[in-house]
């Protein structure tokens, strides 16, 4: 007898009947409870005294259409700087993090100075950082001075290579050390066992927290506007200045959620996708 | 000839001595089996002569040479030992085949045709030709476990040293991997084992050391430490496997 004509017994289709029953009510509860909430909400914003101000102060679409070029060419800057300090960072944070976990009195230096590194930039305020890169660098007066927009870059990556550092230690932390007898024991060497044992596991493990990171320095790579050059937030600060009206931050808000949101996706993605081939074979 | 001689072995953990003075033994093609309670020092001891943990006193030689000598690279030690764990270890984010052929091309720098051939004829031989695409968490513990051993062969190991292979397997899967150390011991593959297994032990060691203490209490043929232990320490263990089912 196949699966197929097996006929389920009356319990089970007592059960299978009800299980039916529960999952339309449950469907039917969330949609009340969503529609009662949203009402409420539209109704407690939309009633408030002073809502019409609001609205031709924040929401006004002649404004939004008006604003969004500049807005999206200041963008543009966001996403070129967003990627190349995401590299810098991701790359940066690897190093100081590998460069950790080397053993040996001759790495004394390297190890000290990497771990400097990690307490230094994390606790320095990324605004420092960048006044120190932007305004005083080029006080320096050295020759082949790279421009405002790249010494901005390097305060990015500076910063946060720093938190990606201690992302990456914590993954390679975490990679248990029967792996590192497992490896070891096949005669590979620290430096084999690293690149081919403990680092694919440790990020894989850590990807979301990493690219939590990099959607948290999508929000601020803005601020090397503080030095000159325009992005999107500066973009809108500066329609809003001429128009007295505060729609074009609304709209480069949203054009911030609209870049996260491929971002999260792709994270998402990545996690499943390991996940599902380590189990899924 | 002595393949592995080890003397006066010491190891403490935090002032608690884990190894005592041990002496070992073992000629080439010899299988060993160390057995002894937890915490008896049976993995410590493959660890040491894995060069896995550091040591605090005596000498450890393979083939004549003394690869207790801090001036020794331990890698190249490695290399011709093969280490199969309790637990498996293995690599999660690797294939089966990728397991395998990991350490013959990146240690032995072997091309990947010629690391992959090799590594698939040994699965085929232990008929796991079929998971050689597979990651290891799709296999069984018993599946897992072959592979491990395959992988530790891989290298063309000098001795294998094997740490309670069989202790995290459920019972019906200990046969299979008890069945390739049964293959090894023909292909004449020298080996010491930590292991519970007493009638394994008893059918498949030329040599078996009772491990009390850290010390070596008592060794000699199976038949003879399994059957007439003339050590106390060594009859009140055998009691309690006995009463537990085990041999």
């Amino acid at each position: 007898m196949t699966l197929l004509d097996r006929v389920p017994s009356e319990a089970q289709l007592r059960r299978t009947a009800y299980r039916r029953r529960q999952t339309v009510y449950s469907v039917l509860v969330a949609a009340c409870s969503t529609a009662a909430l949203g009402t409420l909400l539209v109704i407690a914003v939309t009633g408030a005294p002073g809502w019409d101000r609001v609205r031709r102060a924040f929401l006004d679409p002649a404004i939004a259409r008006d604003a969004l070029p500049t807005v999206l060419s200041g963008l543009w800057l966001n996403v070129r700087l967003l990627v190349c300090c995401a590299f810098g960072a991701l790359l940066l944070g690897l190093v100081i993090a590998v460069l950790r976990t080397l053993r040996g009195p001759v790495f004394f230096p390297v190890r000290a100075l990497a771990a400097g590194y990690t307490y230094t930039f994390r606790g320095l305020p990324l605004i420092i950082v960048l006044y120190l890169l932007t305004l005083g660098v080029p006080g320096l007066r050295l020759q082949g001075m790279p421009p405002v927009l790249v010494l901005g870059g390097i305060a990015l990556v500076l910063t946060y290579g720093g938190y990606l550092a201690e992302v990456f230690r914590a993954g390679i932390e975490s990679v248990h050390h029967s792996q590192l007898a497992a490896a070891r024991s096949l005669g590979l060497t620290h430096r084999q066992t690293m690149r081919h044992v403990v680092l694919p596991q440790a990020v894989r493990r850590v990807a979301p927290p990493l690219l939590n990171d990099v959607v948290a320095l999508q929000k601020d790579v803005g601020l090397v506007s503080l030095a000159g050059p325009i992005d999107a937030v500066r973009a809108a600060q500066i329609a809003t200045a001429q128009t007295f009206n505060y729609t074009p931050y609304i709209v480069a808000g949203v054009l911030f959620v609209l870049l996260a949101i491929p971002l999260i996706a792709v994270t998402d993605w990545v996690t499943l996708r390991a996940a599902r081939r380590q189990s899924g074979g | 000839m002595a393949l592995l001689r080890c003397r006066g072995l010491r190891k403490e953990f935090g002032g608690h001595t884990v190894l005592d003075q041990l002496d070992l033994t073992v000629t080439e093609h010899q299988v060993v089996a160390v057995i002894g309670a937890s915490g008896s020092g049976k993995s410590t001891l493959l660890r040491c002569v894995n060069l896995l943990e550091e040591l605090d006193d005596g000498t450890i030689e393979l083939d004549g040479e003394d690869i207790s000598d801090p001036r020794v690279d331990p890698d190249q030690v490695r290399r011709r030992i093969g280490m199969v764990f309790q637990a498996y270890n293995l690599f999660p984010h690797l294939s089966v085949l990728d397991n395998i052929t990991l350490a013959p091309r990146r240690v032995h720098r072997r091309g990947r045709a010629e690391a992959e051939a090799q590594a698939r004829e040994l699965l085929d031989r232990v008929g796991l030709g079929a998971k050689a695409d597979a990651y290891p968490d799709r296999l069984s513990g018993g599946q897992q476990q072959r592979v491990a051993i395959v992988r530790a062969l891989a290298n063309s190991p000098r001795l294998m040293l094997l740490d309670e292979i069989t202790s995290a397997l459920d019972p019906e899967l200990v046969g299979e991997v008890l069945s390739m150390v049964r293959d090894l011991k023909a292909d004449g593959m020298t080996m010491v084992l930590a292991t519970h297994e007493m009638g394994f032990a008893r059918e498949v060691a030329d040599e078996v050391c009772f491990l009390d203490a850290g010390r070596v209490v008592e060794s000699g043929p199976p038949e003879q430490v399994l059957g007439e232990p003339t050590q106390p320490r060594t009859r009140q263990f055998l009691r309690r496997i006995i009463e537990a089912g085990r041999l």
